[in-house]
């Protein structure tokens, strides 16, 4: 009898222990790939003002776009915190993507290889930290999902595992641009 | 991947078992075949990943060259979304549009692609082609094609062996053995490189619909993907440097036989990659939409933008 009675406590053990674990895996995780946003952040910091120097000679008229976008940036700079960030940065984002667009109206500038080169560096940053914090939610989500399921969540609490937050896109940047997708014949 | 490996485990098993009746000098041929086959799964498991990449002369990236920075850029956003380290990246000089990923771990990982593909697709539909690679790096499929490819190896030759050794031995046969089992065991040896071919194409099949899914995953963008592939099939040159052995490594079958184009039975039991239609389709049918393979570009662009206003 006590045979199976040290069994049962054995793989009670071996569970507590592997459940505990990859909590505390998914947390370490999650850290990292925070981190890992920041990063990127930073390249997009220490590309504008090299974009806004080069692009400036060329577009005269368009003085107003590009303060708005170095204010932007020192905002975005400034900014702390999940929720506080998450907004500077989408207002960065936006401000950045009118410049794009609006660069579609000076010929010079697209034939300007350097500016060529900034705008593929400031793309993948753009997508980089797109990609970096759709994989910090999937592992926000799995991470909560792991604390809230049946019997993985009597461990999370015992421990006082906290649910981490979401990354969310403020209102403003959920409003898409429409744009026509029609293509002349 | 276990299922495979019981697979390969039970015909070995078997192989064993119908040796016994044999005679002294069965076990030693058996041994040494599975001694053969161990180095070489070894040599696989440590050099595989290089040998493949010098195979199809593989070059490294320079990053002056704006498509190979736009390559690079897309890499390390795909490694970003699957959250795996940053692969090696190289390219092959070759027009037919294929890429192809290896390496046995995260870590230590490669993808290659042709000069054909950077040429022929925009940054989107790269993007869709490299989740596609990092997908199979992200589900250890290129461990277990590497692993496959061994197997098969080691089952061609063990049947090979035993083919001879089997007649080989009947002449010095004193009585007849129990036909019974002779005829099956002899009909299985005959057969086994074929069925062990023909499972080996049945795991690769399924391993490119799973790498779809986990690319569209990580892009959330399967229109990419679905026009990269399209462009492949229309682009319809084969890739020369590509092996039987090495075929089921790409995206899309390197050979473009007409078998592989056909969509049924025949095509499902000899293609190493599904029916590149039917992938497309699948793409388009995560995105939401009714695919229309054969109607132009433009009109189908239209389709898109009026159910969307």
């Amino acid at each position: 009898m006590s045979w199976v009675f040290w069994g049962i406590i054995l793989v009670f053990a071996g569970w507590v222990i592997w459940t505990y674990n990859g909590l505390v895996a998914l947390r370490n995780q999650l850290q990292n790939a925070w981190k890992q946003i920041d990063v990127q952040l930073k390249r997009r910091y220490d590309l504008i003002p090299n974009l806004v120097e080069t692009v400036k000679g060329y577009m005269k008229h368009e003085q107003d776009t590009l303060q708005k976008v170095i204010e932007a940036r020192s905002k975005a700079m400034a900014s702390t915190g999940v929720k506080e960030s998450a907004e500077a940065e989408s207002a960065l984002s936006q401000s950045l993507g009118k410049i794009f667009l609006l660069m579609e109206n000076y010929p010079d500038l697209k034939a300007n290889q350097n500016v060529l080169h900034l705008q593929e560096e400031l793309t993948t940053t753009e997508n980089q930290i797109a990609f970096s914090r759709q994989y910090y939610n999937d592992l926000v989500m799995r991470f909560n999902m792991q604390q809230e399921v049946f019997p993985a969540n009597m461990i999370a609490s015992f421990f006082r595992f906290q649910p981490s937050e979401f990354f969310n896109v403020a209102e403003a940047e959920k409003s898409v641009p429409r744009v026509n997708l029609t293509l002349p014949a | 991947m276990i299922f495979f490996l019981v697979i390969g485990l039970s015909v070995d098993y078997v192989y064993l078992g119908a040796f016994t009746p044999g005679g002294p000098r069965f076990p030693i041929a058996t041994a040494s075949a599975l001694v053969f086959a161990l180095i070489m799964t070894l040599t696989a498991y440590g050099f595989g990943g290089n040998l493949i990449l010098a195979s199809v002369g593989a070059e490294g990236l320079d990053i002056k060259v704006p498509e190979h920075r736009e390559l690079h850029n897309v890499v390390t956003e795909m490694a970003l979304a699957s959250g795996c380290p940053m692969p090696k990246v190289h390219t092959v000089y070759d027009p037919a549009p294929n890429a192809f990923a290896t390496g046995r771990d995260e870590k230590s990982s490669a993808i290659c692609v042709t000069t054909g593909l950077l040429a022929l697709l925009d940054r989107e539909e790269t993007q869709g082609v490299v989740a596609h690679e990092m997908a199979h790096i992200k589900n250890r499929d290129t461990l277990v094609m590497m692993l496959v490819s061994v197997l098969l190896g080691g089952v061609a030759l063990l049947s090979d062996w035993a083919q001879r050794s089997f007649f080989h031995s009947r002449h010095g046969r004193r009585g007849g053995g129990n036909l019974l089992i002779v005829i099956p065991a002899l009909l299985l040896i005959m057969l086994s490189p074929l069925i062990s071919r023909l499972l080996a194409m049945a795991v690769s099949r399924q391993r490119e619909y799973l790498a779809d899914a986990t690319a569209v995953e990580f892009t959330r963008n399967p229109l990419g993907l679905a026009r990269a592939l399209e462009k492949i099939r229309d682009a319809n040159i084969p890739f020369q440097k590509a092996s039987r052995g090495t075929a089921h490594l790409f995206i899309a079958s390197p050979f473009h036989r007409r078998v592989d184009q056909r969509d049924g039975k025949l095509a499902d039991l000899l293609g190493t990659h599904p029916p590149i239609n039917r992938r497309i389709l699948l793409l388009y049918q995560m995105a939401g939409l009714r695919p229309a393979i054969q109607e132009p570009k433009n009109q189908r662009l239209q389709a898109i933008s009026t159910t969307a206003s």
